[in-house]
């Protein structure tokens, strides 16, 4: 997994609640075999006004100039700020594979979806939570602030804006720890072995029609 | 020291190993797979030179990519053939169980697990797909997860989780005629919202979900993710224990006597302590529809589209003014006044025996109104469809204008052909109405297979209390 520790980046700012994972990445793209390759697909229902399908070439189609993520001044952007429960609906995990894709490494929301947040974190893909009134509050500056970029700093747990203001979030100790040393979960299990058989021998006693 | 909840039961009991921080390797009894979130976790797993850890204990099936017309020539899409085959090849190569596009157990991965008794009380149930909260309705702890958990179940039979918090959701009294199990949560989600379950997992209790037949009571916990909440769950009972007598995967003899006795200590303690309750009155609730692009946006059919106007907080007004544009509804509108264009019963929320019978109940004898283009009956499984058919049920839907299809997910995603078009408008007994969900550009309304039914007669919602 990708290690992540520090950024400085280019905010996009997608103002609305409850943005759910079909509109991330919708459902025609999930027919890949593959983990890559769905950058060009993300947001693809708001991002192009005709529709698309797999295996368009995506660089043809027709723009939606006014989708957020297609304005010329968010070119580039790395950090993704959003609204409450993003990334509700689906259990997919091209949702945080497409964002990574299309060069996200951070999102800011108030909340999220569990198996969203979850998800990303498996994929590098850092979802910081802050809190509503503070988001709302870094909306309003990065539209009124062209290039607003902003410094996160996961050991710190901070997100520091151009003035200098800074957010402290919470993250958990053990996700945390994975991401800024870019562990894989199966690696981890993988040292832990001998406690499965042992689980699984005494479970077999309690309830053997599990097995 | 305060009892515990049916959550605590089920996790205490598959911790494998516990972190400082609370972070838990959690024992997985059932893994279901399903052809869109595992072709990745199955090539990761070939790249480590890894075998699954317990073969046993997975149970595959092709759903949300199938045709559900004739499949005797099999996939068109070459894409979705693709994916289908890869599951094939990968359960093939592995060893893992699979009920093919071709095999009469196939259908939807939740209508599938307990209908073979593959998901049973007490177990751990995870599978690549949200939904899989449904499995909770029987006691069990069951949630979605993404590909890399699918990969890490295969690999491990394990998952590093943290416990959620406790959430009770109680609805009490005797459930009116004509409302079901689908109003029960669509009025829940309309009361606690889209994330009001966040970081919980729910238990549904209450007289009035004592009540529900388990398959109601799959439909309650299959919708729990709309609810924000992973997991949704329900204590066990006779009637669940009932359920699963001689399923194939079921034990028998000895060994389902203990069983027996052991599901039946699945509920929670009476003193049990939960972070956050709800209560809902069963006599309040009527049939629902949405009438938004979230779940949460849903009213009674005697109701009418909200006003954004009267929406004090900023961020939900706006929210209301995508949606009300998206679906080209005016405020005001009274939602027996909506026209539809399809009509789709099928999907993991409502597409089992006691839902087509609800159906096929009110569509007797009726005709499909003429403006409606498609009405689509879908069976979660080759056997609910056998069952229906024994019925004579696909009759009644038939002689009605109904299409009578083969088991799958169909249009409640429309990832094979079943879609709708652009702005076409359609009642669906599936479980999410967001923006393009059947189709890009496609509107939907959620409501439950009776409702679904009767708006297929009137060609606009109707109120089915009205028809009984
Ligand atoms: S029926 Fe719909 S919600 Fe259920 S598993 Fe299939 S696609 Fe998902």
């Amino acid at each position: 997994m990708k290690i992540f520790d520090k950024l400085n980046g280019l905010v996009a700012p997608l103002d609305r609640a409850n943005v759910d994972t079909d509109a991330i990445i919708p459902k025609q793209y999930l027919k890949s075999i593959k983990r890559t390759g769905f950058g060009p697909n993300l947001f693809d229902d708001w991002r192009y006004l005709d529709p698309g399908e797999p295996g368009m070439d995506h660089g043809r189609r027709r723009i939606n100039p006014d989708f957020v993520l297609n304005q010329p001044r968010y070119q580039g952007a790395r950090i993704l700020l959003a609204r409450d429960n993003f990334g509700c609906g689906s259990s997919r995990e091209h949702a945080p594979w497409a964002l990574m894709d299309y060069g996200f490494r951070v999102i800011i929301a108030p909340s999220y979806a569990d198996i969203f947040y979850n998800n990303s974190f498996k994929n590098g893909l850092l979802p910081i939570v802050i809190e509503r009134d503070a988001v709302g509050r870094l909306f309003q500056e990065c539209a009124a602030t062209p290039g607003y970029g902003l410094t996160v700093d996961l050991a710190a747990q901070t997100v520091t804006t151009p003035s200098g203001m800074v957010f402290r979030f919470e993250i958990d100790a053990f996700r945390k720890h994975c991401l800024l040393n870019g562990l894989d979960d199966i690696g981890l299990t993988f040292q832990h072995l001998d406690e499965i058989r042992a689980y699984e021998a005494r479970r077999k006693k309690e309830a053997p029609w599990l097995f | 020291m305060a009892g515990k909840t049916l959550y605590d039961k089920l996790w205490d009991a598959h911790v494998v190993r516990q972190h400082e921080d609370g972070t838990c390797l959690l024992y997985i009894d059932r893994h279901l797979v399903h052809e869109v979130t595992s072709p990745q976790a199955f090539e990761a797993l070939r790249l480590a030179g890894r075998r699954p850890w317990r073969v046993a204990a997975n149970l595959a099936t092709a759903d949300h990519n199938v045709p559900t017309t004739d499949r005797g020539r099999g996939i068109a899409d070459p894409v979705s053939r693709l994916q289908v085959e890869t599951l094939d090849r990968n359960c093939a190569d592995f060893g893992i169980t699979e009920f093919g596009m071709n095999d009469p157990r196939q259908g939807i991965v939740h209508v599938i697990g307990p209908e073979q008794g593959a998901t049973l009380p007490g177990m751990t149930v995870v599978c690549g797909d949200s939904h899989t909260s449904t499995h909770g309705a029987f006691g069990a702890l069951a949630f979605g997860i993404g590909t890399s958990e699918v990969e890490h179940a295969l690999a491990t039979q394990c998952l590093i989780q943290k416990k959620s918090k406790n959430m009770r959701v109680r609805v009490d009294g005797a459930i009116p005629p004509g409302v079901t199990a689908k109003d029960i949560v669509l009025a829940i989600i309309g009361r606690i919202g889209t994330a009001g379950g966040t970081g919980h997992a729910i238990e549904f209790a209450g007289t009035a979900i004592e009540q529900l037949s388990v398959e109601g009571r799959m439909t309650v916990c299959n919708m729990a993710i709309e609810a924000g909440a992973r997991a949704g769950m329900i204590a066990v009972d006779a009637k669940t224990i009932e359920y699963f007598r001689g399923r194939p995967y079921a034990p028998r003899g000895e060994l389902w006597d203990h069983a027996a006795k052991a599901w039946r200590e699945l509920k929670s303690d009476p003193d049990a302590k939960f972070d956050k309750e709800v209560a809902l009155n069963a006599a309040d609730i009527k049939p629902q529809v949405t009438w938004g692009t979230s779940p949460e946006m849903v009213v009674p059919v005697g109701g009418a589209v909200p006003d954004p106007i009267k929406e004090p907080d900023v961020v939900k007004r706006a929210g209301m003014q995508q949606a009300l544009k998206y679906m080209d509804l005016r405020p005001g509108t009274p939602m027996r006044e909506i026209y539809l264009d399809k009509i789709f019963i099928g999907s993991c929320t409502n597409a089992r025996i006691e839902d087509l019978r609800a159906a096929a109940a009110v569509v007797r004898g009726k005709k499909v109104a003429r403006n409606i283009r498609l009405a689509l009956v879908v069976p979660g499984s080759g056997l609910v469809k056998q069952q229906a058919e024994n019925e004579g049920l696909d009759r009644v839907f038939k002689d009605a204008g109904f299409e009578w299809r083969e088991p799958g997910c169909s249009m409640c995603l429309a990832m094979n052909a079943d879609r709708l078009a652009p702005g076409e408008r359609c009642a669906s007994t599936s479980n999410r109405n967001f923006e393009g969900r059947q189709g890009a550009g496609g509107r939907t309304h959620l409501v439950s297979p009776a409702m679904a039914a009767a708006a297929a007669i009137a060609g606009h919602f109707v109120d089915v209390r009205e028809l009984y």
